[in-house]
């Protein structure tokens, strides 16, 4: 958040798990990756097409690095979390950044999430859902046991509110 | 199906109501599906004397299976159907091979709207939307009674709100209700062309029957009369054509957007009934009633959309829970069509109950300098693009270099006019019991939002908001479009909003800086 007097919102208290930059990487290297090593493939076994398959190959490969590298990173210092016993408070995003806050009393839903990628690292995440058509709060890359009492904290205090949470 | 207690998922209770059924009457509409093939064949039969290509013939059959099919759908859904209201709940059962049976608490049932298309109509027929809190699944579209009489879907109608509002007294369904809060104006119709509707919906058409004569390897293009009218475009100038194509375009969208205007509007009324329901009726062909409790009200919307603007009209919405998904909730949100702006500040003032100041029309704080150079930056950039993508083609022909120098002469200003427009819309407020926002210049919304609807805040900066010190607060409510923006906002002063507007919900994560 940018320097201002006056009144400040201060980042979340917690920050993700560090393996959460490996899986970042993982899932960012998914397409950039393979696309680039068929194009340097190409442009090593067919000489004549060089003058098309070399630029394609830097076009993808120096942009696709610099994201790989950049984007984990400082996602990292962006991505954090915070529960009170009145809130949940999350930021994430790294060019654009949100930081979101939603109140415990209302709360509908709390699911856990785990991709194929976030198992192999053991990292869960959780999505909290309102009444909102906003779209849910997510925490993602969080240790997957930390994740379960997370879950099993938020619901509890999210039966203790009556009422249907609008 | 005969005999409601051989239901497996009936719940065995003593005295239960009958099931109803939907009118018979509804036969001949489903038949009616058989029609459209019908005719078209013929026509196309006629059209081409009788010898049809494979194309054809394929576009026909395939048509034909389809509409027999919905035909059979629809006839079977009519002699499955039955729906019973108990004590407690309104019970729907329907299918034949699925079979579905659903019960929702009539004290989670938000309303019961009543349309009658032009078929139904003719025999008296209509069709009742239960809208019901149920989250996440379109519980709306599910709860529908197609083909009731339209003495049944009233009687239906006024039962579910009646047992629904424990406030009411016992309100008969004939009650005579007050005189309405808005009534259809003629002199609004002068309104209907500043809706760009028209014009869309005539490209629309247009492209549709391309598509279709298209599909049945008919060139439209070679038509007599396209012909003709493109040998009559070509043998006069440029300079006369291209401006008598805008005029034919724009009174055939006039007169499609009064069309329109006329068909959804016709006979609008707005009224209050008692038990705090507000009910909206309208249309000439489909006959549309939506009924809004005023207890899921949260708030208020004046939508002026640029024409409209200039022209100095408005519409008003309403921002309610339980309107359905955002398609339900754009179509059934709507308190006054496109209206004269005193119109629209009046109705508004008679919805918002308490006797305050009009949330909508308060004096608003202004957003920061920064936010216009934003506004600006854009503005130029869209001018840049639009210049460069016709410079492009320059390198080859370089007659395009002096056209891409015109254009970005005319829209510079134009845009930069725009721009400062949109800053100038920019502007929030706390009145009352109400968050008011406005943003937007080719569509300006005036939000007035309940601060104890708004169920969660959303802070996002881009990393030229982070450059400038501004942000976007986006409040969550489960009401309306569910997400209203303030934008380009000083961090300091969007915070402090959003801290004051919904006090405790913040401030443990606030720290002065």
């Amino acid at each position: 958040m940018p320097q201002s007097d006056g009144l400040l919102l201060r980042p979340p208290r917690h920050r993700v798990e560090r393996r959460a930059i490996v899986w970042w990487v993982l899932r960012a290297a998914l397409i950039p990756v393979p696309t680039a090593l068929v194009l340097g493939v190409l442009d090593l076994l067919i000489p004549p097409a060089r003058f098309v398959f070399g630029p394609l190959f830097l076009a993808v490969a120096l942009p696709g690095l610099c994201y790989l590298i950049v984007m984990p990173l400082w996602r990292y210092r962006v991505h954090r979390w915070e529960t009170t016993d009145q809130a949940v408070y999350t930021a994430s995003g790294w060019l654009w950044q949100r930081r979101r806050v939603a109140p415990l009393s209302r709360i509908q839903t709390v699911d856990t999430v785990r991709g194929p990628l976030e198992q192999l690292f053991g990292l869960s995440g959780i999505k909290v859902t309102t009444a909102s058509a906003a779209g849910a709060l997510t925490i993602r890359g969080l240790d997957r046991g930390r994740a379960a009492e997370l879950v099993e904290q938020l619901t509890s205090a999210t039966q203790a509110t009556p009422g249907d949470a609008t | 199906m005969s005999t409601a207690t051989q239901d497996p998922t009936e719940v065995a209770e003593p005295a239960e109501p009958a099931w109803r059924r939907l009118s018979p009457r509804l036969i001949p509409v489903h038949l009616a599906w058989l029609v459209p093939p019908v005719v078209t064949t013929t026509g196309t039969l006629l059209g081409t004397g009788g010898r049809l290509n494979l194309q054809a013939l394929i576009t026909l059959s395939s048509f034909t299976v389809a509409f027999l099919t919905v035909a059979g759908i629809n006839l079977t859904r009519l002699f499955t159907t039955g729906y019973r209201i108990t004590d407690e709940r309104l019970e729907l059962r329907s299918g034949l091979l699925f079979r579905s049976h659903r019960a929702v608490p009539l004290d989670r049932i938000r309303s019961a709207d009543v349309t009658a298309r032009p078929l139904h109509r003719l025999l008296g027929l209509a069709t009742v939307h239960v809208g019901a809190a149920v989250h996440g699944t379109s519980a709306g579209r599910a709860l529908r009674l197609d083909g009731l009489t339209v003495a049944q879907a009233g009687a239906l109608r006024q039962e579910l709100l009646n047992r629904r509002g424990a406030l009411l007294a016992e309100g008969p369904a004939d009650a005579e209700p007050d005189a309405p809060i808005a009534q259809l104006s003629w002199r609004w119709l002068r309104y209907a062309p500043l809706t760009i509707w028209g014009v869309g919906g005539l490209f629309a058409a247009l492209g549709i029957g391309y598509n279709t004569l298209h599909d049945m390897q008919i060139d439209p293009l070679k038509l007599g009369l396209v012909h003709q009218l493109v040998a009559a475009f070509s043998s006069v100038p440029l300079w006369v054509a291209v401006p008598a194509l805008l005029l034919v375009l724009v009174v055939l969208g006039t007169v499609a957007s009064v069309g329109q205007y006329v068909e959804g509007w016709f006979g609008y009324r707005l009224e209050r009934e008692d038990g705090g329901v507000l009910r909206v009726r309208r249309g000439l062909w489909i006959h549309r009633s939506v009924s809004l409790d005023e207890r899921r009200l949260r708030g208020i919307e004046l939508a002026e959309p640029l024409l409209l603007r200039l022209g100095g009209g408005a519409r008003l919405l309403a921002i309610a829970t339980g309107l359905g998904n955002a398609e339900e909730n754009r179509t059934r949100s709507v308190l006054l069509p496109p209206a004269p702006r005193a119109q629209a500040l009046r109705v508004a003032a008679e919805i918002l109950p308490d006797g305050q100041a009009l949330p909508i029309t308060a004096e608003l704080t202004p957003h920061p300098r920064s936010a216009r150079r934003r506004r600006i930056n854009r503005a130029v950039g869209v001018v840049a693009l639009t210049a460069g993508a016709l410079a492009l083609p320059g390198i080859w022909v370089s007659q395009f270099l002096p056209l891409a120098c015109a254009v970005a002469v005319v829209l510079l200003p134009l845009a930069l006019l725009l721009a400062v427009d949109a800053h100038r819309a920019l502007g929030h407020a706390l009145v009352g019991r109400y968050l008011v926002v406005r943003s937007g210049t080719f569509a300006r919304r005036t939000v007035a939002l309940e601060r104890a609807a708004v169920i969660g805040w959303t802070v996002s900066q881009s990393p030229f908001q982070r450059r400038l010190g501004l942000l976007t607060l986006t409040a969550a409510t489960a009401a309306g479009r569910g997400a209203y923006r303030v934008r380009d906002i000083a961090v300091a002063d969007g915070l402090a909003l959003a801290a004051r507007a919904v006090p405790q919900l913040l401030d443990p994560f606030l720290e002065q800086g």
